[in-house]
């Protein structure tokens, strides 16, 4: 049986009491996309500014959620910062990946040996400490909310006429 | 006379079950869902093992005793709510479905654009969307009963919200508040406008002595799983005339009286309404579970509930103070037994994640009544329901549950 240390490690904690990132930016230039959580009514916004170089210029968070889901936005947009879009992508892709291969196939992206491969290609570091959720399925809502969010803002920053 | 609690905990199965390496099971969401004592299951299993056979139908011992089993459950269910007959009772999938029958049958069939119908803010979802699906079709509007700073139901602005309705649809109790609306004042209100009043007693039935014609509805709707009886089967209860005025809802075996090729005719109410197969062993459940509230006495669970919930608003403000929030009426005569809390700004499913540790079982979320949150401001709450089962030491382990999240997120 998963004990309450396996969901609340002191590094979610941390980002918890003090959430990195937390603000808005001018929309546009900055995309803004929203994010539900219709289970908990959980809300999450992500503001992102991809620069000229294709990399991630700042990324802000605001909204109210409980503490996986704040945490996990907050490691979210530390660790996509600087990053490529690509690269953010595939750390995406990862993420998700951790947190269960089914919620993947449900999104109708692709095989579990792709998802596998883009996890070990990416460094996941602090976020590993998000793995625990896995073993409380109603959660992984919540710690996917901010990522399915930043997959929409990186497409609204990156299509034809953003 | 009071409940003896640590009697009827053993007549509860599930409340030996122990979770999370040996924490008793401290189960206090009977508002989404009760539990259900040994006579119910019993029922059901010796129906299932001796009797069950479809109804209306065989002519053979089994298939008849099926079939008393079935109206005699109806029978009990009209004495429960104090309705004058069983015809009508209308047996539904649950309290949901009861609420879409009048929409889709009442409500097509009498409303038309620019028709007003009275809900209040308090509503949960099942009384609010079907509304709300049909208001895009008809385009009927749709007007709201407010919230008063009290958590009780605005009156203020009755006689003119009321005015030219055609239709009243109103919780008897706040599944998130506790609230108790004032059914009766509304019934009249609403038949002196003209309109017809549907009350939906999910959470009253289970908890307070009911009365249809005191009450003066039109309507109710309640569900089995919240009073002890099984999951599947909710009941409406309609005056007989609006029934057999009313048309058919689903369609299908059952609910006929003659088919042919090119039309049919429906039964009498009120198998009219109950089209297919319906919830037999889930009806026999739900005589148990009548049975079983009945013996306890519906005035003494009502007078149980009222001091649990006044005893866990005193010691809960004792230990915490200004640290918890209660949504809803502070005085307890005034309100059922639930319990929506915000405990220091730990967001609920945090707070609820660390109770169930403890084996501590309540709700968190927006209880399916979102218009209502964004009114109270906060996303969801925690909400702790008490029934007759439930005793000061569950209410104990909630407050203890509770110091265990402050010392995680405080």
């Amino acid at each position: 049986m998963p004990g309450l240390e396996d969901l609340y490690r002191e590094i979610i904690l941390d980002h918890y009491r003090n959430p990195r990132n937390r603000g808005e930016l001018d929309a546009p230039p900055a995309a803004r996309v929203e994010g539900f959580n219709p289970l908990c009514g959980d809300e999450v916004v992500v503001y992102l500014l991809v620069g000229g170089d294709g990399r991630v210029a700042d990324i802000r968070i605001s909204g109210q959620g409980c503490s996986i889901s704040q945490s996990s936005a907050s490691m979210m947009s530390a660790s996509v910062k600087g990053k490529t879009v690509d690269e953010a992508r595939a750390l995406i892709r990862a993420f998700k990946g951790m947190m269960s291969i089914h919620e993947q196939r449900l999104d109708g992206s692709e095989d579990d040996a792709a998802d596998a491969a883009a996890q070990s290609e990416v460094k996941m570091g602090d976020l590993e400490a998000l793995q625990g959720v896995v073993k409380f399925p109603v959660r992984i809502k919540c710690a996917t909310l901010s990522w399915n969010t930043l997959a929409q803002a990186l497409d609204e920053a990156t299509a034809p006429n953003a | 006379m009071a409940l003896d609690v640590a009697r009827i905990k053993k007549d509860f199965p599930i409340l030996d079950v122990e979770v999370h390496g040996g924490k008793r099971l401290v189960y206090l969401d009977s508002a989404s869902s009760s539990q259900k004592p040994r006579a119910v299951l019993d029922a059901m299993d010796r129906y299932y093992e001796t009797t069950h056979a479809n109804i209306h139908r065989g002519v053979y011992s089994i298939a008849e005793e099926a079939t008393r089993l079935y109206e005699e459950s109806k029978t009990k269910v009209a004495r429960f709510i104090g309705a004058p007959s069983a015809r009508g009772v209308v047996y539904t999938k649950n309290v949901t479905e009861a609420i879409n029958l009048i929409v889709y049958s009442w409500g097509r069939a009498n409303l038309r654009e620019g028709d007003a119908v009275l809900l209040t803010e308090m509503e949960h979802h099942a009384n609010l969307v079907p509304w709300l699906i049909l208001k895009e079709e008809r385009g009927i509007e749709l007007r709201f009963l407010p919230m008063a700073d009290d958590f009780s139901l605005d009156l203020t602005d009755l006689d003119r919200l009321v005015d030219g309705v055609k239709f009243v649809s109103v919780t008897a109790m706040s599944n998130v508040l506790g609230t108790l609306t004032p059914v009766r004042r509304l019934a009249e209100a609403a038949h002196a406008a003209g309109a017809l009043i549907a009350v939906d007693a999910a959470q009253y039935v289970p908890h307070i002595s009911t009365d249809v014609v005191d009450l003066d509805c039109d309507f109710l709707g309640f569900t089995g799983h919240k009073m002890l009886g099984p999951t599947g089967i909710g009941v409406l209860w309609a005056r007989d005339e609006l029934l057999e005025e009313m048309p058919a809802f689903l369609g299908g075996g059952e609910m006929i009286r003659d088919v042919r090729l090119d039309g049919w005719t429906p039964n009498e109410i009120p198998w009219k309404f109950e089209a297919g197969t319906p919830p037999i062993a889930e009806a026999v459940g739900l005589s148990a579970a009548i049975d079983y509230l009945s013996a306890l006495d519906l005035e003494a669970v009502r007078e149980h509930e009222v001091s649990l919930t006044a005893y866990a608003m005193r010691s809960l403000t004792e230990r915490y103070g200004d640290d918890i929030t209660f949504y809803g009426p502070s005085e307890p005569s005034m309100r059922g037994g639930v319990l929506s809390i915000g405990f220091k700004g730990i967001h609920p499913h945090d707070i609820s994640q660390v109770l169930d540790e403890e084996g501590v079982c309540v709700r968190a979320g927006h209880h399916c009544a979102k218009p209502l949150m964004r009114k109270l401001g906060v996303s969801a709450t925690a909400r702790a329901s008490f029934y007759v089962y439930n005793d000061e030491a569950d209410v104990d382990a909630l407050a203890d549950g509770l110091e265990s999240t402050a010392r995680l997120f405080g």
